[in-house]
């Protein structure tokens, strides 16, 4: 039977057993003078019932589903005839593939050599064993499963707390989950990034000054050596997303001043939703208004008053994500804002101070913490920023301050090492894990910064 | 009045028929006139025909009365009955509630409060206040008092600023207790100590009003007691406008004593009098604990 299928029997099983253990503890229940003498309500035993129905059988699907397509492969390589085992990890892909293709009936029979046509047959009575296998455990797990805790059901029994456990530690298993990703894409990263640190040392890629990551294909190509001076890229990206804070953060800030404390009611019901309509724009078309209208429109500028701004300009890329950030900055100080009790502002107010002496000398101390806070996530949300300075910013690796012009980042530079035809294991790929990893470190840094922050501000203040 | 209004006594009718009393007329008539010794003759403030709306509603009904100069005056009546909203007409604190507005004419010392010209700001530095909850700002002892001398010019030099902070916090008999942690959080202070430190606040930019809108609501009775206590002895130098849902604290603090119900003012009379011989039936229901 297919996955999904046992899934859905399952699920019914369950249900089904919901139905029992309620009806029955309903049938305990009733010489007994009413479901006030259970322990618990009568669904908490049908739940009960339920979970250990579905739930034992769930976890042996999931893991079945796992490893059995590795366990089945590895059988069939190792019973392979002596003259095609594979020698190395690629013929041994390869090989899998041709004998999964020829076993799904995909590559057709005809010419292939008989070893390879038995694989395939051995690969699909093994695939036809596990379903079956797999789906007789189910149900048998589950029919036990089911039948036990229908037993167990008394009016001494107690469901509810039993019930909320198993809720309890499903809540657990699905945070675990989201922590255990996290931590597999960074070890993911972090050893792509130490393989990368064997063939460039990583004093040269933190403080190296030049970036030229072209790497010779053929041994005789020339000129092509490769540097990794991960430098520029990070100055360039500091650049960038300098330009984008300078701009974001006062009209950001600014603007939710004004929305919190000043506007109407009307005024805001309009406001609040229009500045948020920025949030919603995809980053790529930010991009080419970058690209196409922002940069040259700067350039234009620039030449008609003598100054020479590149038409990749880390000005023309930062201002536009500036403006992406604006409603991100706003809409957390306004939240922050907003949570300032009324009654500062009246205690304020009282004492003669005008509406922007409060704003300044109460409001804004009291919302420092999330605002900043705010800033810090802005910041991070900056860096990693990538659609509009692949656009807008260039690709020349250039170790420069000034922001007219045009200058690479890292995450431009991380597109640009992944796209195209190269090998995987070449230094030019692996500096693309090396590059996010510092980024990674950067931004995680950022976080703690911005959290040690807040959490100094809030001692201080409550 | 409108038939909404009408709603609320034949409420509290249907109360006191509930708990067994004799049926006993509780609303106020459309001719309702203030009995009692509304005016004084050594007024700071003058209200003449108050009325305060928020959007359609009507929170306070033709009230017109005196507040005598240092002199403490309490303001009783059940809740809702508009005393703190009467209160906030007096530094224009209800400029800022969306769609209030006030009508009638309000002065201090003959100077109109709600005329165009008048500057709200140096007016609220005359008309201090102090609110239900302690609401101190979330910075040091010290900067709370210098808050109003700071945004008011009041002090030129640093040790100009100190002694006001000290003097403030001394007239609100705090200073013994801050005075070595002048530059701790004021948040971090008990209850009561938070509700002195911002009557210090309030008297730092000596104003010539305090209003107090229930400043010990939210206090145990020790704390009340030390409030009460500073504003006896304010009353020497300030004029107080003190709102309480308390009677005995009315009772205790106050000069005069004026009635509200339902909006509208039903008697002002010496303290003493208000409690021993009400002259209205109102009152009267009120301070015998028939309703409120």
């Amino acid at each position: 039977m297919q996955a999904t299928n046992i899934l859905i029997l399952l699920l019914s099983l369950g249900a089904v057993a919901f139905y029992l253990g309620r009806s029955r503890s309903l049938a305990i229940a009733a010489p007994l003078g009413g479901i006030r003498k259970l322990h618990s309500l009568p669904s908490y035993y049908g739940m009960h019932t339920a979970l250990w129905c579905g739930l034992p059988s769930l976890v042996l699907l999931g893991l079945w589903l796992m490893f059995d397509q590795p366990v089945i492969n590895s059988v069939v390589i190792s019973s392979l005839a002596a003259d095609i085992t594979p020698i190395d990890t690629a013929s041994y892909n390869l090989l899998l593939n041709k004998i999964d293709n020829l076993a799904q009936g995909i590559l057709p029979r005809k010419g292939q050599s008989d070893s390879l046509i038995a694989a395939a047959d051995h690969m699909v009575s093994l695939k036809q064993i596990s379903r079956w296998s797999l789906t007789a455990l189910s149900l048998a797990l589950s029919t036990t499963g089911l039948f036990w805790a229908w037993r167990k059901i008394g009016s001494e029994f107690r469901a509810r707390p039993a019930v909320e456990k198993v809720i309890q530690n499903l809540l657990l298993a699905c945070a675990c989950l989201a922590i255990f990703t996290t931590l597999g894409i960074v070890l993911s990263v972090l050893f792509e990034s130490i393989q990368f640190f064997r063939s460039v040392p990583i004093y040269d890629f933190v403080f190296g000054l030049d970036w030229s990551p072209q790497t010779a294909i053929r041994e005789d190509q020339v000129g092509s050596s490769g540097s990794f001076g991960a430098v520029p890229l990070f100055v360039g990206t500091l650049l960038v997303s300098a330009v984008a804070m300078f701009i974001a953060v006062p009209i950001g800030l600014m603007s939710a001043i004004y929305l919190a404390e000043y506007a109407s009611k009307n005024v805001r019901s309009v406001a609040k939703p229009a500045l948020e309509v920025l949030a919603g724009i995809p980053t790529v078309v930010y991009g080419f208004f970058a690209a196409l209208t922002v940069a040259p429109f700067l350039r234009d500028l620039g030449a008609s008053v003598g100054l020479s701004i590149s038409s990749e300009s880390a000005l023309a890329a930062g201002g536009v994500m500036g403006i992406m950030i604006i409603p991100f900055i706003s809409s957390l100080a306004d939240d922050v804002i907003t949570a300032v009790p009324q009654s500062m502002r009246d205690g304020s107010l009282a004492m003669g101070a005008t509406r922007s002496e409060t704003v300044r000398r109460v409001v804004i101390p009291a919302a420092l913490p999330g605002i900043v806070g705010g800033i810090m996530l802005a910041v991070s949300r900056a860096i990693g920023e990538t659609m509009i300075v692949v656009m807008a910013a260039g690709m020349a690796a250039k170790l420069t301050a000034n922001p007219l012009e045009s200058v690479t980042t890292v995450t431009v530079q991380i597109v640009t090492l992944l796209t195209g035809d190269q090998e995987f294991d070449s230094p030019k790929t692996l500096a693309a894990f090396a590059l996010g990893l510092m980024l990674f470190i950067v931004t995680l840094l950022l976080n703690i910064f911005a959290l040690h922050i807040v959490k100094k501000y809030r001692e201080q203040y409550e | 009045m409108s038939p909404a209004n009408t709603d609320k006594p034949s409420m509290l009718k249907k109360a006191a028929a509930a708990k067994g009393m004799p049926m006993q007329n509780l609303e106020v008539d459309d001719h309702q006139v203030t009995v009692g010794q509304s005016f004084s003759d050594n007024a700071k403030m003058t209200m003449r025909n108050i009325n305060v709306f928020y959007g359609d509603n009507q929170a306070i009904h033709d009230v017109s009365i005196d507040i005598a100069k240092n002199q403490v005056i309490a303001m009783i009546g059940p809740s809702g009955c508009g005393k703190s909203t009467f209160l906030r007409t007096l530094n224009r604190m209800n400029d800022t509630v969306e769609g209030c507005r006030v009508e009638g004419d309000i002065r201090m010392d003959g100077e109109n409060l709600y005329a165009p010209k008048l500057d709200v700001v140096e007016l609220r530095a005359r008309v201090g206040m102090v609110f239900q909850k302690p609401n101190p700002f979330p910075k040091s002892i010290y900067d709370n008092v210098a808050y109003g001398a700071k945004i008011h010019g009041l002090a030129d030099t640093r040790v100009d600023l100190d002694e006001i902070v000290e003097n403030s916090l001394r007239k609100a008999s705090l200073w013994k207790e801050v005075k070595e942690r002048l530059h701790q959080p004021g948040t971090g202070l008990s209850g009561g100590q938070q509700q002195r430190l911002c009557i210090a606040r309030a008297i730092a930019v000596s104003p010539e009003v305090i209003l107090m809108d229930e400043p010990c609501s939210a206090l145990d009775p020790i704390a009340t007691a030390r409030i009460e206590e500073l504003i006896k002895e304010l009353s020497e130098n300030f004029t107080i406008a003190i709102v309480t849902h308390s009677m005995q604290q009315a009772a205790r603090v106050s000069h005069r004593t004026a009635y509200f119900h339902l909006g509208k003012l039903i008697e002002v009379n010496p303290t003493e009098q208000v409690f021993t011989m009400p002259q209205h039936r109102l009152t009267e229901a009120y301070i015998t604990g028939r309703f409120g």
